[in-house]
This record gives C-alpha cells, structure tokens and sequence, in this order.
C-alpha cells in the first residue's frame, strides 16, 4: 500500500477528545463524525484536509477515552495514514482494526513539518519527504495489516476471508 | 522467575502455567461491557458477523450511562437500538434509567466482578476494576464485538511498573490525591502499554471507594490496566457484593515477579493535588495555585461519585452555602449510592447548601450533558480528564481535584484547600 499527501502536523498526548469531541459521540455515521475532526484544536483541517492526506503526531498520539469514532472520524475525513512517535494503546489497537494503518516512526515524527507532502510505502517500510527530499525507513506495516486496512477494517476482513 | 499479579490472571485465562511481558495471548473473556457510546457501533459489527448468539447472556454488561436519561434525539436513538440489541439477545445484566449507574462504579457494586477475573469493557476506564484484584481493561468497539461473540479476545502481556506508597496519609489526602501526584510525576504516557500495581502500606489503608479511584485513574497515565493485589479489604468488599455468585480467585505477585519500573514514595505529607489544565498529568499541590476563580463544581463521575466521596464533601458542606457564582452538581454513581446518601442525610445537606443533585450519568464529565461549559469558564472537578474542550467549549477549563478540594472550592468559589473551610 502506497500512501501520498499531505501533512497535518500536531504535537504530542493528542487525545481522543480533541479528535473528536465527545459532544458528538450521539452517532456512529462515519461522515458526520468527520464532519468536526480536530476541530477543538483546529478548526481548519476539516475545511481543508484533501483526500489522501497525513497526520503526523508526537508521542502518545490518541490518548484517552476508548472511542473507535475518533480513527474512524480520522479515516472518514481523507487520512490515509497516521505517522506518530507513539500511540496511546487502545486507539492504536482501534485504528488496526478499522482499517486505518498507523506507522510508529520517532525519526520521521520528529523531523517531518506541517505542509510537507509524503509518500508513505506501508509494505516496503519507507517514508519519502518529497518536500525535503529526506527518507526515513520505517517498521514495514505487516501484510495481514495492510490487507486489513484493504478490506476497511477487521471485521470486514474477517467476514470476506470466510466467504472465500 | 515468578509472576505479577496481572500475569498470572492473563496467564490462567490463556490456559497457561507462565507468561511473560511482552508475549501474545488469546485469552478467555468474564466480562464484556459496553454503553450508549461503545455499544451502538459494537452492535453495528457485531451484526456484520453473522452470529446469532453471544457467547453468554449472563456476562455481557450493558449500561445506559453516557447520554442519559437521553439528552437530545441522536442520544436517544443510539439508546434504543440498545435497548432493542438487549432484549433480542435476552442480556441479562442491562441497565437502563432507573437502575442505571455509571458502569465503573455499578458494576463492582452488583457484584458482576470478581477478583481474579479478566473484563473488556468499551470504556477507557475499565481499568477501575483492578482494584479489586482483577484484569480489566478498555477496548474499542470492534474489539467489543469479536469479545461478545467469541467469549475470548488477543492481549499483549504488558511490563508491569511497581508503585509502593509509604505512610499514613493525612487527612485531607485521598486516594484521587494519590493518583493525580503518580501521573503528575510519571506523566501520561508514564506507563504506556503497561501494567500499574499499586502496593504498599498507604494503599493498605485505603477504603475499597479510594482503591477504585486510583484504578480507574491508571488509563490517563496510559497504562493497560491498574491493579491493587486483593488483601483482607478486597475480600471484605466482595463477599458483601458477591450477588451473582461468582467464584474469586485472590492472585498474589511472586516476591521475584519481574517489573520493569519500582517507584518508592513517601507520602505522609503529600498535600491535597490538583491537575491544571490542560492535562491530568499538569498536576501541583492545591496550596500552591494561587486565586483561581470556578463557575462549576462537579462532585461524582466514575472517579468520584463513590459513597466515601459524598461524605467527605457533605462534612465540608454541612451547614454552609456554596458560594453563589458557583453551580455545585453532585452526581452519585449508582442508585444504590443514591439510595444511601438519601437516608445518611448528606442529599439533604447538599440541597440546603444550594447544589443540584443529579440522578446518575456521566453527563459533564466528557462534556455530554447535565453541565456543560460556556467559553472562558471554569469548573473544578472530581472526574478524570481536563483536555481540551473535555467539559464544554474549547475554551473552558477544568480542574482535577478530590471531592473535598471540589467541596471547598464550592464553597469560596476559588480553588482552596479543604483545611481552609473546615
């Protein structure tokens, strides 16, 4: 899987709550959600985020309550992938499982700016900075992973795999 | 090499005699709990798969707690679709407005957990369990949903980081006082992935009610699970609950039970804390924050709403007025801790102290309903999380302290020491 975009860059312990406010969570429609994705702490990434686009975090990224809306809103709104220098564990495991590959990279996380424009190869483990023109080598994502992600999420994945 | 606490109930429910940190698992469930957030997207996938049971009626916990009594029309339909989902699939332990708490404190409370067990819930905060000596940890919803239809789930085993509290605690110190001072030093994400055992002397000493608090804590500092080795407290605790009958299993770490981290601290004059925002880990001695005015006290949530925690803030309250710019919302957990404080007299002091006291929801603790903040306002509070917007509009705040800080601080209308109202 190939992913290219460009970068929305956020700092470290972004929480669940500013992915997306809890005052929402009355739905579990994936557009609506999207709908107010970040817009606790920034209100112009739903106005300009464009398909196929990256988020890169700092550490702990995704901390605190266990709510799937919060990658789904993320997934929903164009993100292909999330690059951080960690993540918070439950939305990690949530993001997996619904289909939104996530990279933990320190080197990439740190060095990567706002704006830049990425192309992220999940299977061959590189990260390109088409901006900057430096490469990171990442962990390769896993290909049970990446197929999770190809067929939207793991249950998805489970249920086509059955029908096969 | 022995075994931790939390090891050795992973270890059991994998149908293993040793694990260790790091190593996957498929384990097997006691417990699945969602709610009106979790629940109708787990209900979603769960349905995808085609199952027409779950693995068992009697360990699936669905608790109404989040948005209710529905507090606007999307709310009331994520609802009814649980409702529906329970008496289709004949859920026997469904709470609904009435006999509904706030699942963290209910739960323990009718005796749905025991200790030794191993609970998913689709809650961060599932981690309260630990305190009594179960594994209990939060999960998204399609985790929930390969957990209800299966009865098992995959685990990582997490490193488990040893907290030893020496001491006698003052008595303005309360175990939220505890918590908020361990995420305060190790930050949240001191614990990522891991395991929090909290021992020691001053843990010995706490209540169950203060026991819970620091568990359900343990997720802000981004720890897998809290837990606290059941003693003759816990076991007291559990024989006055165990309604369902449940078969206990009081697990001990190994005197050579590897950790990755042993923090030792003396805490007999630790000081009332509190978490600034915008951070449960922003935290200071509530003496040194100088003059900051509130608008909003909430006392209850699954942190605080506990029998022990509306004591300790009606001792502060009785006979006094809360100060009249601040609005005090006290919210027992369960019906059952509503039931009591009714007939200990505290609601009564409450309401002549001029408080609203809510039926059971965790309305403004995640800013859902029931006291939300207006921009540029101020609440302090006995819940768990002061992030961004957490309460209300983004440019609200919020405070973390104990019932009795939220107390005092009811009563002045600035942050204050409970010592300064007694």
């Amino acid at each position: 899987m190939i992913c290219e975009g460009k970068v929305w860059r956020y700092g470290d312990n972004i929480d669940t709550d500013v992915i997306i406010p809890a005052r929402y969570l009355n739905t579990a429609d994936p557009q609506e959600l999207a709908r107010h994705c970040m817009e606790d702490i920034d209100t112009t990434f739903v106005v300009k985020v464009q398909v196929g686009d990256i988020i890169v975090g700092g550490k702990n990224f995704g901390c605190g309550s266990s709510r799937e809306h919060a990658p789904i809103a993320i997934k929903a709104s164009g993100i292909t992938c999330v690059i951080a220098e960690n993540f918070a564990r439950i939305f990690y495991r949530n993001a997996i499982n619904i289909g939104l590959p996530v990279i933990e990279a320190g080197e990439a996380a740190r060095a990567i700016k706002h704006g830049d424009v990425l192309k992220v190869d999940l299977g061959g483990g590189l990260v390109e900075n088409k901006t900057t023109g430096q490469n990171f080598s990442i962990q390769p994502l896993p290909g049970f992973i990446q197929a999770i992600a190809q067929a939207g999420g793991l249950i998805n994945y489970v249920t086509e795999a059955e029908k096969k | 090499m022995g075994m931790t606490i939390t090891e050795k109930i992973l270890a059991f429910h994998a149908g293993k005699r040793y694990v260790e940190a790091g190593e996957l698992v498929t384990a097997k469930l006691d417990g699945v709990m969602f709610n009106d957030i979790s629940g109708p997207l787990a209900i979603i996938e769960y349905e995808k798969m085609n199952y027409q049971n779950v693995f068992d009626k009697e360990r699936i916990y669905i608790v109404l707690d989040h948005f209710t009594p529905n507090a606007n029309i999307k709310a009331a339909a994520q609802c009814r679709l649980l409702r529906r989902f329970a008496r289709d699939k004949q859920i026997k332990h469904f709470y609904d407005v009435g006999l509904m708490g706030i699942e963290h404190a209910l739960l323990p409370e009718q005796g749905l957990i025991a200790p030794g067990e191993l609970v998913i819930g689709g809650d961060s905060h599932t981690c309260t369990y630990g305190a009594l000596g179960a594994f209990s940890t939060g999960v998204g919803s399609t985790d929930l949903a390969a957990g209800m239809a299966l009865g098992k789930l995959w685990f990582k085993i997490p490193a488990s980081i040893k907290f030893s509290y020496q001491g006698k605690l003052s008595p303005f110190v309360t175990g939220k006082d505890l918590i908020l001072y361990t995420i305060g030093k190790i930050g949240v994400d001191g614990a990522l992935y891991k395991t929090m055992e909290f021992t020691g002397e001053a843990i010995q000493q706490l209540t169950m009610d203060s026991r819970f608090t620091m568990c359900n804590m343990a997720i802000e500092a981004g720890a897998k699970n809290g837990i606290v080795p059941p003693d003759q407290e816990t076991e007291r605790y559990f024989a006055q609950h165990n309604y369902c009958n449940r078969q206990a299993l009081f697990y001990q770490s190994d005197a050579d039970a590897k950790y990755s981290e042993i923090f030792e601290w003396e805490v007999s004059s630790l000081e009332p804390q509190i978490a600034m925002p915008h951070s449960p880990g922003n935290v200071k001695d509530v003496g040194e924050v100088g003059t900051i005015s509130i608008d909003q006290a909430i006392i209850g949530s699954c942190t605080n709403g506990r029998l022990e925690d509306l004591r300790a803030a009606a001792k502060l309250l009785q006979g006094k007025k809360v100060h009249p710019y601040v609005r005090t919302i006290i919210i027992p957990a369960t019906q059952s801790i509503y039931r009591q404080a009714i007939k200990e007299g505290l609601v009564d002091i409450f309401v002549e102290a001029g408080c609203a006291v809510s039926t059971p929801t965790c309305g403004p603790c995640f800013g859902g309903h029931m006291g939300v903040l207006a921009e540029g306002e101020r609440a302090v509070s006995t819940t768990n999380r002061n992030f961004i917007g957490r309460m209300g509009h983004p440019a609200s705040e919020v405070y973390l302290a104990s019932p009795l800080v939220a107390a005092a601080s009811a009563i002045t209308g600035k942050i204050t020491h409970p010592q300064e109202v007694r």
